[in-house]
């Protein structure tokens, strides 16, 4: 019998049936000066369990391509099919579906809701989605170190603790694909290898796809796979 | 559902975190709902009292028969269509004085009143030969028992000395009417064998004219159904100036709820952004929004409804006693509440916060989940605002100028004041903005230019609660002028038309020519005066006959708006009229028009020679000469008369007249008493206006307090780095006073010139539309000295609180406005 690592086995995995499928997609902004096209046919697999880091300068489209893929926003051309499903060219109620069911996002700026407590934040994905189990809620915020702060309101929360509520909001739901949008560029390198070395272990444990935006190659470094996107391709690093 | 259940817990959590952005909100549609309910609960409680009166009828809105050619039906054409199978029932009306109060008399026909009538049921019970056979009954409300002190059973005398049959007590009847079997009515009042009018059973087939002709001639001609009757037609003006106020103030409370929902849409904006991020689908959250905005109105629109019950309860007695003392309507002092007011009521606050919450709705519909890339500045963003704005302002303008050059009607002239008051207001922060940068081009200091440019920033927070005020403030400005104006003239006018000394009322003609001739007697009487009265109709509008005689007392001191050379001798000769300004306008008479006057059995044709001001009175007037009036109404009612004396003897006259004539004196008053009593009525009136005023103001500062203590959270951001620059937190709370109460004082200066706009709409063209007369327009500056120092203190009293909490604000507080900043 042969031994396959795990890395071999994501990408039959992916050759099989990738989770994540992003076949040349473009995407244009309208400025004063004229069209400016910040992903110019962008090609892309993701397997289920594994994780890329989506590496680029400032102004390079990797939020652009991460909304497209989080069905925040419509492509101008190409493709994106999550699960087998074709998230482009879908209505807007049924992207709704498709984030709300199948997909966790960790902004930057964390985006909780300010007059929700800490426990309601995390769990208030799962609710709108009839996902909510609350041994898996109990187990999150017993891992991000949230159970002391469960009766807390964000305004009262680090930025760390802000940020763990989101990764745990965007969990909560055990998303298919989780998309994090550098979810620590807010914190110092020490809280933010902590609340990734947390993310990182709870996501082995569901199981789901992980993409990551982040400036940091340190960062990047720990997860299964890096891409680069320059000039509006994307390239190996 | 649990998704739906979660989202809306979601969206209600916001206002638990924001307990005063709530209380405004609820306050704004509570505040809106009480003043728009308070005003129909008024409104609603007259016209129940005024359907009351038509239901002697049955169902309002019967059609009639009456007179072709005079004021009455023969009984004969009422005997001749029964005969052809008419379905019609005989009314004799009149008014009957009894004591010192008048009263109105109803003669009906009990087997042949329509259904519906609360004499119909007579006609089945057993109380129907009690009613029919002498002495008969007087059916009367419970109050008019009260009022004349007698009990069930009594039979007070008139005027004209006939004893009314046996009083019985009727809740169905309306307060002030009396209802008596016709053939009583027809001796009570003097009429035998004639009729008012003849009421069409609504549920016969309706006749039409050439069926009737056919019939009766042209002696008789039909007439349409009228809504509630008489006193509906008469009050109406008085209820739509009543509904305009109540909308006045219910608008200027949706600026309130418009401001704080504008303010949870700022707040929320991120939360919507997640919601829509995570999933939540835009039409269950735009659902959750609306159902919020719903449970939001009816919980406040109840205790609106609430609080409008008792400011309705507060005014009631003084509206009661104008509609008494103007147009001589019973309204009943005990508020009654119909559930289709706490519907129309709950409807209203519904409508209004959908109303209010429209533009953040329409903005969530269209929030794009992600931020938008390029922000616009915030300058740039309000100038389009701005001009967007100004459009609209110029076209509500172009919408008043077109209704003023080509409507027609009150409503033409509520439209005008609409798009001035709207165009008006939605132009302020154009010229507010326009001020404070002259304002900042002026100033020299670093701290004066924030001052200035910091103050046009706060407009855009502030100009919902400017606009307010504004409208408030021009309301109180123009209510204020007219009343002002109103009460100049009415006082000028009051003394030229009371100049007698004594005004008494005998109890009964025969009475009166034996005071009038004992008078004449007396040396120290130098005229006695009869001013006799008959009642018409011309045009189905009721209209008063008055005969005096030719008297130095006319001829000097009743003025004339217009009139043609020797007007006067004219009267005098019978070869003319003198009309009232409301009734010429009515009927489009000018000098030298032709008045076709219905009398008891004929036309009088007369010209018109006169023109004069009757302010007040909803019912048209024409001045006759006594002579003329007793050969055209016989039976015109000859019982009031005024006498010249000297000033200094009318007390002891009265005193000698009461002595001598007891309770043949129905009624005995001097000018000074007369006087009282018509400027009491007036005040009464204007009472009502002046606390709907009153309430408006307080609704703006509300307004303007919401907006303030609603922007205190967003002030942060500006004031921290001036604090953090070196201005102490008192020298900035003293700032922000300062910027409030030049924002309020600009509101205030541009009221003055709007308030004057609207009075002159008001006099010019609502009072003129609505009530028949125009007044001359006076402006009192003193009272705009009081409006500025009115604004001045409502907005330092609103600023008072959120100013206060500034100051107040912690270093830390101010320092996280950094610590944010990334």
């Amino acid at each position: 019998m042969t031994v396959i690592d795990r890395t071999e086995r994501s990408d039959r995995a992916a050759d099989a049936a990738p989770l994540l499928r992003v076949s040349g997609v473009r995407k244009s902004y309208a400025t004063p000066q004229g069209a400016l096209a910040v992903l110019k046919g962008v090609d892309l697999t993701l397997a289920a369990g594994e994780s890329l880091a989506l590496l680029g300068e400032s102004g390079s489209g990797k939020s652009t391509l991460l909304h497209l893929i989080g069905g925040l926003d419509d492509a101008d051309a190409g493709e994106i099919v999550l699960d087998g499903v074709r998230v482009t060219g879908m209505p807007d109620a049924e992207r709704a579906a498709l984030r709300r069911e199948k997909i966790g996002i960790v902004f930057q700026q964390f985006n909780l809701v300010p007059s929700l407590t800490v426990a309601d934040n995390l769990a208030f994905q799962a609710r709108i989605a009839g996902r909510f189990d609350a041994a898996w809620q109990d187990e999150l915020m017993r891992r991000l170190g949230l159970a002391a702060l469960a009766g807390r309101y964000p305004e009262q929360l680090s930025g760390g603790q802000q940020q763990r509520v989101a990764i745990g909001r965007a969990l909560a739901v055990k998303p298919r694909l989780l998309l994090a949008d550098e979810p620590t560029g807010n914190l110092d390198a020490a809280t933010g290898d902590e609340v990734l070395g947390l993310a990182l272990d709870l996501i082995r444990r569901t199981g789901c796809g992980f993409l990551m935006v982040t400036h940091s190659t340190r960062l990047a470094a720990r997860l299964d796979r890096q891409v680069m996107l320059a000039s509006g391709v994307l390239v190996t690093p | 559902m649990r998704q739906a259940y979660w989202i809306f817990a979601t969206l209600l959590s916001h206002w638990r975190r924001h307990p005063l952005n709530l209380a405004t909100l609820m306050v704004g549609l509570a505040i809106a709902t009480a003043l728009w309910s308070g005003v129909q609960a008024l409104n609603q409680q007259a016209r129940a009292s005024y359907d009351r009166a038509a239901a002697v009828f049955g169902e309002a809105g019967l059609a009639s028969i009456v007179s072709a050619r005079g004021a009455f039906v023969a009984q004969d054409a009422y005997v001749a269509l029964r005969r052809a199978g008419w379905k019609v029932s005989p009314v004799l009306e009149g008014s009957v004085r009894i004591g010192a109060a008048s009263y109105r008399l109803i003669g009906v026909e009990p087997l042949t009143v329509p259904r519906g009538s609360p004499v119909s049921g007579l006609a089945t019970g057993g109380e129907l030969e009690a009613f029919l056979r002498a002495p008969g009954q007087t059916l009367a409300a419970p109050e008019t028992l009260g009022e004349l002190g007698v009990a069930e059973g009594a039979t007070p005398s008139t005027d004209k000395g006939k004893a009314l049959p046996p009083l019985v007590r009727d809740g169905t009847v309306a307060p002030g009417l009396l209802v008596v079997d016709i053939g009583a009515a027809q001796d009570i009042l003097g009429r035998p064998g004639q009729l008012s009018r003849l009421i069409v059973d609504g549920d016969a087939a309706q006749p039409d004219a050439a069926a009737l002709a056919a019939v009766a001639g042209d002696a008789l001609r039909l007439e349409a159904a009228a809504e509630g009757g008489d006193l509906a037609r008469l009050t109406d003006s008085f209820h739509l100036n009543l509904t305009a106020f109540g909308l006045l103030a219910f608008i200027v409370g949706l600026f309130i709820v418009h401001a704080s929902i504008g303010l949870a849409f700022e707040q929320r904006l991120g939360t919507l952004r997640t919601m829509r991020a995570v999933g939540v689908p835009l039409r269950l959250l735009m659902a959750a929004l609306v159902a919020e905005m719903v449970l939001a109105a009816l919980l406040a629109g109840a205790v609106g409804m609430v609080c409008g019950y008792f400011i309705a309860a507060a005014l009631l007695p003084d509206v009661a006693a104008s509609l008494d003392g103007l147009y001589g309507a019973h309204v009943s002092g005990q508020l009654a509440i119909a559930p289709r007011w706490w519907a129309s009521g709950l409807g209203m606050a519904l409508a209004g916060a959908l109303a209010a919450s429209a533009l953040s709705l329409a903005k969530v519909a269209r929030l794009p989940v992600l931020s938008v890339a390029k922000p616009l500045a915030w300058r740039e963003a309000q100038q389009v605002q701005l001009r967007r704005q100004g459009a609209f302002a110029v076209f509500c303008l172009v919408v008043a100028l077109l209704a003023y050059v080509a409507g027609h009607g009150l409503i033409a002239g509520f439209v005008v004041i609409a798009g001035v008051l709207l165009g008006a207001a939605l132009l302020l922060p154009l010229a507010l903005s326009g001020l404070l940068s002259a304002g900042e081009g002026t100033a020299k200091q670093a701290l004066a230019q924030w001052f200035w440019a910091d103050t046009r920033q706060q407009l855009s927070g502030l100009s919902l609660a400017l606009m307010a005020l504004l409208l408030a403030l021009s309301a109180n400005v123009g209510v204020g002028t007219m009343v002002e104006g109103f009460r100049k003239t009415f006082t000028g006018w009051l003394d030229e038309r009371l100049n007698a000394e004594i005004y008494f009322d005998a109890a009964s003609a025969a009475d009166g020519a034996r005071i009038a001739a004992w008078l004449a007697r007396q040396p120290q009487v130098s005229a006695v005066l009869p001013v006799w009265r008959a009642e018409t109709r011309i045009k189905g509008w009721p209209v008063d006959v008055y005969g005096t005689r030719d008297h130095a007392t006319y001829r000097v001191h009743f003025s004339l708006l217009s009139e043609l050379p020797g007007a006067w001798d004219k009267v005098r000769d019978g070869e003319g009229v003198l009309v009232s300004e409301q009734l010429a306008r009515r009927m489009g008479l000018g000098l030298g028009s032709t008045l076709a006057i219905p009398t008891g059995d004929a036309v009088w044709e007369a010209p018109v020679v006169g023109l004069y001001p009757d302010y007040g009175n909803p019912k048209g007037q024409v001045r006759v000469n006594v002579d003329h009036l007793v050969r055209h109404w016989p039976d015109a009612r000859r019982t009031s008369y005024s006498l010249r004396t000297a000033p200094e003897q009318a007390e002891a006259l009265i005193g000698t007249m009461q002595a001598q004539f007891g309770a043949s004196l129905a009624r005995v008053v001097d000018q000074a008493s007369l006087k009282a009593a018509s400027t009491r009525i007036f005040e009464k009136t204007f009472a009502v206006t002046g606390a709907l005023n009153t309430l408006t103001l307080v609704v703006s500062g509300i307004a303007l307090f919401a907006s303030l203590l609603a922007l205190t959270g967003l002030r942060l951001a500006q004031l921290a780095p001036v604090w953090a620059l070196g201005v102490p937190r008192r020298r900035l709370a003293d700032l922000e006073i300062g910027k409030l109460l030049v924002l309020a004082a600009i509101t205030a200066v541009l009221a003055v010139p709007l308030g004057l706009v609207l009075a002159w709409c008001l006099v010019a063209i609502v009072n003129v539309q609505a009530f028949g007369w125009r007044l001359p327009f006076h402006v009192f500056p003193l009272q705009w000295v009081v409006i500025l120092a009115l604004a001045l203190v409502t907005a330092l009293l609103a600023a008072v609180i959120p100013v206060a909490r500034l100051g107040r604000t912690a270093p830390q507080d101010l320092l996280r406005v950094f610590a944010n900043e990334r």
